[in-house]
């Protein structure tokens, strides 16, 4: 009789449930693949090429097709044009049937025709160059009929050029011009103050909060949802109000300190250069304090009464219970908060494009992204100052793990 | 520090920094209300607040007496409160607000607190009383200020908001012409056509995150194989990955595809956005759940997949209704990939709507009015299940 052993390494069993996990597991993780990674990977790539909003149409052949003159005269003409003005196509050609009752006479020399099928071979097209084919034809119907017919059917050209996302010219432009000049470490410090104040902001505003609401009474669910407007209404919405709010010659705000003698002339709150980042930062907290108090009022509830009974015993004074008992049993969370929080504001756009636009001295790094790809049509540009935001994401998770595995043990 | 811990110092210092908060309160609280000019007086405020709040120390007689002469001063123009050309009933009103709220606050914090000398703890208990009290004013006024001005600023023509921004009354006589811009909008702007589509966006985009993250999140949190932990990782890493960074490739694929510009392409590409909290959110669910329970559907020989479609979805069904707030609540008020990717007025989304609505031919009542039409909704949804709300969006992301 042999003795039992307990198996080892994976049974059956265990790889049967493994393939079940990821047969589970496969649909996402293509869908996440192709619309995350890939786009990644495409920014990555983008990045190296000196690509413009207007390269993002390959450069093509486009061509015109009409029946002119009439009687002996009558000729099939294509007019071809390059659509861009900077690449040159080469081997260009046009491939198209001639409509019932069209009979070519006399092709250009570059055309062949068989079986009513014209093909014609016109070699390379310059930068922004023009070719025109011209083949005599006799008609055997109505001539306006005919050229209707024939312009109706367009002809299919073709030909090649360098498309400047597939090639394999690189280049470091887009770096060397981001990290040019010190517009780039301005961007950067307007970012670090943006994520920085507007994160420890709204986690103290957000921890004031939780400790109001933190016992029970009448309307404490009403409150709680009242607090929580601002984060669940849309954007767009509270972003539009706060700028008819505060509007230096028709805003409520204005009038209002005008009035109340706290100003003499209108302020420009979101046009104003060290105000306007400070309005931007207090929109974030007044926007994302209700994130920040439901995860600590999560958090307070679930300390165990008995401790602060055991403190009362000792003697403790309501500020000491908070300050040696609360806020320790709550550093947890704050921190995964912070840095939760950090990463999102560093990722923001949304809040301060709809705001100032990044006018005003508030161009973030989002923003600036925004920036070079739309409004200066640099899109390599735009993908390199992406890049360098991936690089700084990357930098702060790696630190939010660790953290993170150690507060909440993940 | 201890010579503050006397009752008539603190009762002094509270006085003034409550009765500061409420003359601030009150005249923006009426200057709203009525568009007339209210204002607080800093020195005036502090002097008879300290006052007050001494002679809210001395039992109901001091009370009375603080209450009376808040305001017997405030009518006669001295009082924290001043007005300029009022009528004599807004100012009544303003007064008597004024100074019952003074101090009916000032005696509830004050409440028990010897004149002399006071402990450390009726010191501290006083002082988070005014605290909390101060606390409830300033967060409902933060949060309820912009959405009164986004409502009231709606209901108003353009003559009346040039004439005074401060006036918010409402003028009644204009009866059923109030709501001009929100006809305006659902029939000029077709706004009626971007709140179905926004609408159905945010459903299939449910939908589609439901049938994706639910098989997903359960395999992250019941099985065991290779890489689970990676995985869970990794779908919080792309959690964090910012949209613009995203959009900029997307917009450029959808370009070539010819995706950009339909709502074919926008519902596609909101689940991939909404997947990874969904997924995060549900696993630390499902994890919670009596694995017990599970193993003994299979015990009784039903498979994995039955196990998950009879056990463990009806007992989750709370975690996937707030999941499915939540996904929903941005699906709707998503901006960014809207505004990138759709050109065409009759594809917008609500958000894209009043996006295009900002700009300087259109009223800006009718920007407000797109705005109040995108909230009122979401708000209506979100009151109605705050309960869920709030337990989901606590739940999966709190403990991994």
């Amino acid at each position: 009789m042999t003795d039992a052993v307990p198996p080892k390494g994976r049974g059956p069993l265990a790889r049967r449930e493994a393939r079940l996990a990821w047969g589970l597991l496969a649909p996402t993780v293509a869908i996440v693949s192709a619309v995350v990674i890939l786009p990644l990977l495409a920014i990555f790539w983008i990045s190296f090429k000196p690509v413009g909003l207007a390269d993002l149409r390959p450069p093509a052949p486009v061509v015109r097709e009409s029946l002119r003159g009439s009687g002996d005269d009558l000729r099939l003409q294509y007019r071809l044009r390059n659509s861009s003005r900077d690449i040159a196509i080469s081997g260009v050609t046009i491939t198209d049937t001639l409509p019932p009752g069209l009979s070519v006479r006399q092709a250009d020399s570059r055309c062949d025709v068989s079986d009513g099928q014209i093909f014609c071979d016109i070699g390379d097209l310059k930068p922004g160059g023009r070719d025109e084919i011209e083949l005599s034809v006799a008609a055997d119907r109505d001539a306006d009929e005919l050229g209707e017919e024939a312009e109706s059917s367009a002809p299919s050209v073709s030909g090649n050029a360098p498309n400047i996302l597939t090639n394999a010219e690189f280049t470091l432009e887009n770096f060397a011009r981001i990290f040019d000049g010190d517009e780039f470490w301005g961007v950067l410090g307007v970012t670090l103050f943006y994520a920085t104040v507007g994160t420890i902001g709204a986690l103290v505003v957000g921890l004031f909060a939780a400790l109001l609401l933190d016992r029970s009474f009448r309307g404490q669910g009403v409150l709680r949802g009242l607090y929580l407007f601002p984060y669940v209404a849309p954007v767009i919405a509270v972003a539009f109000t706060w700028v008819i709010l505060f509007d230096p010659f028709s805003g409520s705000a204005n009038a209002l300190l005008i009035r109340m003698g706290v100003t003499e002339s209108a302020i420009n709150f979101f046009g104003d250069r060290p105000l306007a980042l400070i309005m931007v930062t207090i929109f974030e907290i007044w926007r994302y304090f209700p994130l920040s108090f439901l995860f600590i009022l999560a958090r307070m509830q679930s300390i165990p009464e008995d401790m602060y009974e055991a403190a009362d015993m000792d003697g403790a004074s309501p500020f000491q219970k908070f300050w040696f008992l609360s806020l320790p049993q709550l550093l947890g969370i704050l921190s995964v908060l912070f840095l939760l929080r950090f990463i999102w504001t560093f990722n923001k756009f949304d809040d301060i494009f709809l705001l100032t636009g990044g006018n005003a001295g508030t161009r973030t790094l989002t923003v600036s992204v925004y920036e070079q790809a739309f409004a200066v049509s640099n899109i390599g540009a735009g993908a390199a100052v992406a890049v360098v935001i991936f690089g700084c994401l990357l930098l702060f998770s790696a630190f939010f793990f660790k953290v993170i595995s150690r507060e909440e043990g993940l | 520090m201890s010579a503050l811990r006397h009752g008539y110092v603190t009762a002094a210092l509270l006085g003034m920094f409550w009765t500061v908060t409420v003359a601030v309160t009150v005249a923006v609280a009426m200057s709203f209300l009525t568009g007339a000019p209210f204002r607080p007086s800093l020195l005036l405020s502090i002097t008879t607040g300290a006052l007050a709040g001494v002679g809210c120390l001395r039992g109901r007689a001091g009370i009375a007496v603080a209450a009376v002469g808040l305001l017997a001063i405030g009518l006669l123009g001295l009082g924290p409160v001043q007005t300029g050309e009022v009528g004599l009933f807004s100012d009544a009103a303003g007064q008597a607000l004024a100074a019952a709220a003074a101090v009916l606050g000032l005696q509830s914090f004050l409440r028990g607190l010897p004149f002399g000398r006071l402990t450390r703890h009726e010191f501290e208990e006083a002082i988070i009383r005014f605290l909390t009290g101060f606390g409830y004013v300033f967060f409902t006024a933060i949060v309820a200020i912009p959405f009164y001005v986004m409502v009231m600023t709606s209901l108003k023509n353009q003559q009346q908001l040039v004439q005074n921004p401060l006036d918010f009354s409402i003028d009644l006589s204009r009866g059923w012409n109030l709501f001009d811009s929100y006809v305006e909008l659902m029939t000029v702007f077709n706004f009626g056509s971007y709140l179905w589509t926004s609408f159905y966006v945010a459903v299939l985009t449910v939908i589609l995150t439901l049938a994706f993250s639910i098989p997903g999140a359960y395999a992250v949190a019941r099985m065991r194989f290779r890489g689970a932990a990676v995985f869970s990782r990794s779908i919080l890493l792309i959690y964090m990955v910012p949209m613009i960074v995203l959009a900029l490739p997307i917009y450029i694929g959808y370009s070539m595809v010819g995706l950009r510009n339909s709502v074919i392409g926008i519902v596609l590409i909101y689940p991939v956005t909404t997947i990874p909290v969904a997924l995060y959110m549900l696993q630390g669910y499902f994890r919670g759940l009596p694995a017990e329970v599970e193993e003994a559907g299979l015990m009784d020989g039903l498979s994995r997949l039955a196990v998950i479609w009879k056990i463990t979805l009806p007992l989750s069904l709370p975690a996937l209704a707030s999941v499915s707030l939540y996904v929903f609540m941005i699906a709707w008020n998503e901006f960014l990939l809207a505004f990138m990717l759709l050109d065409d007025p009759s594809k917008f989304t609500l958000t894209r709507g009043i996006a295009s609505l900002d700009s300087s031919e259109i009223p800006r009542q009718h920007l407000m009015a797109g705005s109040v039409i995108a909230t009122v909704p979401i708000m209506a949804i979100f009151l109605g299940l705050e309960r869920f709300m709030t337990r989901g969006l606590t739940a999966g992301s709190v403990k991994g």
